[in-house]
């Protein structure tokens, strides 16, 4: 695990207390996002996104299967995420780790709470068969703020992605069937001060972590707190605010 | 979280349970219930059985995993093969599991005084005999109070509770049915003594208004879980206190 030294513990620290940051960002000021889209051929759909440094790439893959029993008239949507060695030294081989297991299921959660997916259109045969859509999150290179940048990805993966319904002999290809666009906006909280979309040292010094993801409306469909630190509910509300008024930026760049 | 078609409001608009939108199912709390462990809580929620159990402080095992700074609170959150209507398959935590663990510790690592215990772990081991929507709250719930039990210095119990939304209602402590055909769930935890939120979750669909309302409707449900806390931990030492002095008398 990689330490953060006591001066870079005390240094942003400080920085927040005087309304600063490492990067010389303001508390609600994201970094540079970009998005790329259809990039991977195997793939039916994917993007490669960019927030500052972070680099994540997303990919979506499709197979036929049987639905859950409970659920025999909707498609499948399975969220995964593997924390490589190849982002981050303290990233190891091997199973998902918890910190990749959460990272998965706060993108799902948006994915799926939001109605993003019109998953009764993914049933070829009611109760038989279903596409399974696979979102695969795989980060390329770690320095902060890998919730909003797998949750970008994901959305513009998504909305790229085509479901091979030839390749499966069940008609014509057709493209992924859309009603939503969930964005989520993370935060962390630094000797008292919140601010959104952390770098990877402010992550590491970071007393708590909040993501709230939202939809179109604006209403708010997944939330997900981290860390040992707490938020008081003036946190919050204000948190849930910027992220409304953040997300219709990301979302019009992530949709144009 | 869908609500498409299942009505949970009864004609005389109480929820199907009984309850009113405010109203908790009944929460019983027992410290000190089990022996081999350092600290145990039993919490019987609504249909919910959550045992915790407490070892610690103890050597961190492995080694490199040791902390010289501080102790490591490590949560282990389980389901019972036998606590839901589908047997859960063994072969170690699913993503819930983990996911839940990994919270719910970081919520306890906000009271603990774990800078008393270098090189020590304090392991809490939640395990759900019977499941009934809200078994991460009742799993906190009971780990607060083994946490206390087994003698670990905190700055406060935990409370936990969800609030909800059924048929466009905010409500409080979704059930079963609630949770699976609800619009939304909100877990929390809060700190009784600063008001501050140590866990969090929510899926579903919630405006800024009706989150508002959540929120402090499972906020105050906390204050009232933390009575009962305090009361378990009374009663479980109060009977110690008559217990020890008894053995007094007969030696």
């Amino acid at each position: 695990m990689s330490v953060v030294s006591e001066i870079t513990h005390d240094q942003l620290r400080r920085l927040a207390s005087k309304g600063m940051r490492e990067d010389g960002r303001a508390f609600d000021q994201a970094r540079k996002l970009t998005v790329e889209r259809g990039i991977l051929e195997m793939a039916e759909g994917s993007a490669r996104v960019r927030l500052g440094e972070t680099d994540v790439l997303v990919g979506v893959k499709i197979d036929v299967g049987t639905p859950f029993p409970d659920r025999p008239n909707e498609g499948i949507l399975l969220t995964g995420a593997e924390l490589r060695p190849i982002a981050h030294a303290d990233f190891e081989a091997g199973p998902p780790s918890e910190d990749a297991v959460e990272l998965a299921r706060v993108v799902d959660r948006g994915i799926r709470e939001s109605g993003m997916l019109d998953l009764k259109l993914l049933v070829a045969a009611p109760g038989l068969k279903a596409y399974i859509v696979h979102v695969d999150v795989q980060p390329l290179d770690h320095f902060g703020n890998l919730f909003d940048a797998a949750n970008v990805g994901a959305v513009a993966a998504l909305h790229c992605a085509t479901v091979p319904a030839k390749r499966f002999g069940l008609g014509d290809d057709f493209p992924m069937p859309i009603a939503e666009s969930p964005i989520s906006t993370t935060f962390v909280k630094i000797g008292g001060h919140v601010m959104l979309d952390p770098t990877l040292k402010e992550e590491m010094v970071a007393d708590a972590r909040l993501t709230v993801t939202t939809d179109s409306k604006g209403d708010i469909r997944a939330m997900q707190k981290g860390l040992s630190g707490a938020y008081t509910f003036g946190d919050l509300k204000d948190c849930v605010q910027l992220a409304r008024r953040k997300a219709a930026e990301v979302r019009a760049q992530v949709l144009a | 979280m869908s609500g498409d078609g299942v009505k949970l409001t009864r004609p005389d608009g109480l929820r199907l349970d009984g309850r009113a939108d405010g109203e908790m199912r009944p929460l019983a709390i027992e410290a000190g219930t089990l022996r081999n462990a350092d600290g145990s809580a039993l919490v019987e929620w609504g249909k919910n059985k959550v045992f915790a159990a407490v070892y610690g402080p103890r050597e961190a095992k492995p080694r490199h995993l040791q902390n010289p700074m501080r102790a490591n609170v490590n949560v282990s959150y389980n389901m019972a093969a036998f606590s839901v209507e589908d047997r859960v398959k063994p072969g170690g935590p699913g993503r819930r599991s983990i996911e839940i663990s990994k919270i719910v510790g970081e919520a306890l690592s906000n009271v603990v005084f774990a800078e008393q215990f270098p090189r020590a772990s304090i392991d809490i081991y939640i395990e759900v005999l019977q499941a009934s929507a809200g078994t991460r709250c009742a799993g906190l719930v009971a780990a607060s109070v083994a946490l206390a039990d087994a003698g670990i210095p905190m700055s406060d119990l935990l409370p936990a509770c969800a609030a909800g939304k059924i048929d466009g209602r905010v409500v409080l402590d979704l059930s079963k049915e609630e949770d699976n055909f609800g619009q939304a769930d909100l877990p929390m935890a809060i700190v009784p003594k600063t008001g501050e939120i140590v866990l969090l979750q929510m899926d579903g669909h919630l405006t800024p208004e009706e989150l508002e309302r959540a929120m402090e409707m499972g906020a105050s449900a906390c204050k009232k879980i933390h009575e009962l806390q305090k009361d378990a931990l009374r009663r479980r030492y109060a009977a110690e206190a008559i217990m020890s002095g008894d053995a007094e008398v007969g030696q």
